[in-house]
């Protein structure tokens, strides 16, 4: 048998069930794993062990009375984002380095109610506004297929937490990259749904018009029975979809005969490395190969995603994080001498460069006089970039190309030039501003370094995405090696 | 466009953040290279489009607002305040504002 820590979720969900081990002892083999590695990946900031060992007890008894749900007995890891009551919620973040939230977000308690096992919190760039992991107050989470680069950003750790095998499955973030950039870079499967498909509630909000969480995974198969757990109407989030959810495992096995990619000739620009371009391709031809067939389209204004995001993703941060005070939670600054030095030195100390820097520049933007040269000008653009979207989506039915422009790249590699950092979201942030579907899966290597191709959908076309990646994760085999750190 | 320190120090000061002396000058230049980025927008004729804020136009969904009385409130409201840096008596406690 293979060591329980190989298994995928569809893998353990069945071998709970035939009693071939409890939940107890797969969820104490996770914890064994992490206490042992997670000084190597620095992937969890809070490791529940009481809560995982009762949690998984709960699933046996369950198991055993003969109960089922989805996930019954099943270790995940949750991203440092979703409040989880009576246990930590960071943020990746000094600011609320002490919050234990009163509450869980409703992904947590939809997961619960499907019989998941919370292992412990994932560590995060800081109020997940980075794309490395070196914003995180608690230090990087380093990349199981080379500890010298970043895993990415900003669900970083929930992406090592699975490349490591010390978590079969995490959820993740995603506001212009964060769930599909990590995923690509630690040879990971993640996908980023609709907007509006998960709910936003007790998730800590970044940009409130682009944030979607997802799931992270070893394989497309496990992204759908995950999302199947975590999607749904909620009347706590107002902008949560009223649209009915399909089995997403339902139609993993549908034939991809006939089905047409677009190929966006900008995605495949001189800021793609060649190396890149070629695994991509190389995994493209693979898709003809099943049956698909290659269709050249253009996104004329993908360009402008990266410039629209830098507004638009701050203006609101700037607003949505108004709300650390130091008055009802989290960080306060030490004997405050009136009301603006609370405020000032709480938020001053409390936050980390990057944050405060977005903050400034989302000030800025909505400041008296620059409204309309910056937000009202990032909303117009944005409509333009959903425009090219639904134009290619009238010829193909979904659109490939590759996840980031380069493989991991090394500890403080961009962290000196806010915007080189910015534009390792170049072909993932576009897809946020338009609100569409999207997925990273692992695709190809360059120098034993994983590479992600992504795979972007029409609106509630998840399944359509996960079909086709399951499929492409039946005929080939870049999701299954294990990364060098591990083989030591 | 380029922000120089003295808008820097203003911007902060409505962010209600501090941005000390030293680093006036590297905070400017860093987002002045951020606006440079959010400056290739301009090139682009935008006059008839309209601005997008959800991209499935989607509008708020709004509830009644009525209060909704739970069984557990005092409970509730006591968690919501162990978590506060400092209250009293049901109150969260800030520096005197009114002398």
């Amino acid at each position: 048998m293979k060591p329980l820590h190989e298994l995928t979720v569809a893998q353990i969900q069945q071998q709970l069930i035939e009693k071939k081990f409890s939940s107890r002892e797969i969820t104490q083999h996770y914890l064994n794993r992490i206490d042992t590695l997670n000084i190597d990946y620095n992937c969890f900031i809070t490791v529940d062990t009481n809560g995982a060992l009762t949690a998984a007890d709960q699933a046996d008894q369950a198991i055993a009375e003969g109960n089922s749900t989805p996930l019954l007995g099943v270790p995940i890891a949750h991203k440092d984002i979703f409040c989880t009551e009576g246990l930590t919620t960071t943020c990746g973040s000094k600011m609320l380095a002490n919050f234990v939230s009163p509450y869980d977000a409703t992904v947590v308690s939809k997961m619960k109610t499907a019989g998941a096992v919370m292992l412990g919190k994932t560590n995060m760039d800081e109020f997940a506004m980075g794309s490395s992991n070196e914003t995180s107050f608690f230090g990087p989470v380093k990349n199981p297929w080379n500890l010298e680069t970043v895993p990415g950003g900003s669900s970083g750790g929930s992406a090592a937490a699975v490349a490591a095998q010390l978590a079969p499955a995490a959820t993740g973030t995603d506001t212009g990259g964060s769930i599909r950039q990590p995923a690509a870079l630690c040879g990971i499967t993640g996908i980023k749904p609709t907007y509006g498909r998960v709910s936003r509630y007790g998730m800590i909000a970044f940009a409130s018009s682009l944030d979607q969480a997802g799931p992270m995974t070893k394989t497309a198969e496990d992204a759908a029975i995950l999302l199947n757990s975590m999607s749904g109407l909620d009347y706590k989030d107002s902008t949560s979809l009223d649209t009915a959810v399909p089995d997403f495992t339902a139609t993993l096995d549908e034939s991809l005969a006939g089905l047409k990619i677009g190929i966006p000739k900008e995605y495949f620009d001189q800021r793609l490395d060649t190396a890149m371009a070629d695994a991509v391709q190389a995994s493209l031809a693979e898709l003809e190969k099943l049956g698909a067939k290659l269709v050249d389209i253009e996104l004329p204004n993908s360009a402008l995603s990266v410039p629209a995001y830098y507004v638009i993703a701050p203006a609101e941060a700037s607003s949505n994080l108004s709300r650390f005070d130091g008055v009802r939670y989290g960080y306060r600054c030490n004997e405050p001498e009136d009301l603006e030095d609370l405020y000032t030195r709480t938020r001053s100390e409390g936050f980390g460069e990057e944050v405060k820097r977005r903050i400034l520049v989302g000030t800025y933007a909505l400041s008296a006089g620059y409204y309309d040269a910056y937000y009202r000008k990032a909303q117009q653009i944005r409509r333009l970039i959903k425009d090219d979207f639904v134009r290619a989506f009238e010829q193909v039915d979904i659109i490939a190309g590759p996840t980031a422009p380069s493989t991991a790249f090394k500890f403080g590699a961009k962290t000196a030039d806010p915007v080189a950092m910015y534009l390792e979201d170049i072909y993932t942030i576009a897809v946020n501003l338009a609100g569409l579907p999207a997925m990273s899966l692992p695709a190809g290597q360059l120098d034993n370094m994983p590479i992600g191709m992504q795979l972007v959908g029409n609106y509630f076309a998840e399944h359509k995405l996960l079909n086709v990646a399951h499929q492409f994760q039946l005929a080939t085999q870049w999701h299954t090696p294990t990364p060098t750190s591990l083989k030591g | 466009m380029s922000i120089n320190p003295e808008q820097v120090a203003n911007t902060a000061k409505l962010a209600k953040l501090k941005i000390n002396a030293d680093e006036a000058t590297e905070v400017a230049e860093r987002i002045t290279a951020i606006l440079d980025l959010v400056d290739q927008m301009q090139a682009v004729d935008t006059k008839q489009v309209e601005p997008m804020a959800n991209a499935l136009d989607a509008v708020q969904r709004l509830r009644i607002d009525q209060a909704n009385p739970s069984e557990n409130a005092q409970a509730r409201r006591a968690a919501f305040q162990t978590i506060a840096p400092a209250t009293d008596q049901g109150l969260y406690l800030v520096p005197k504002v009114i002398d």
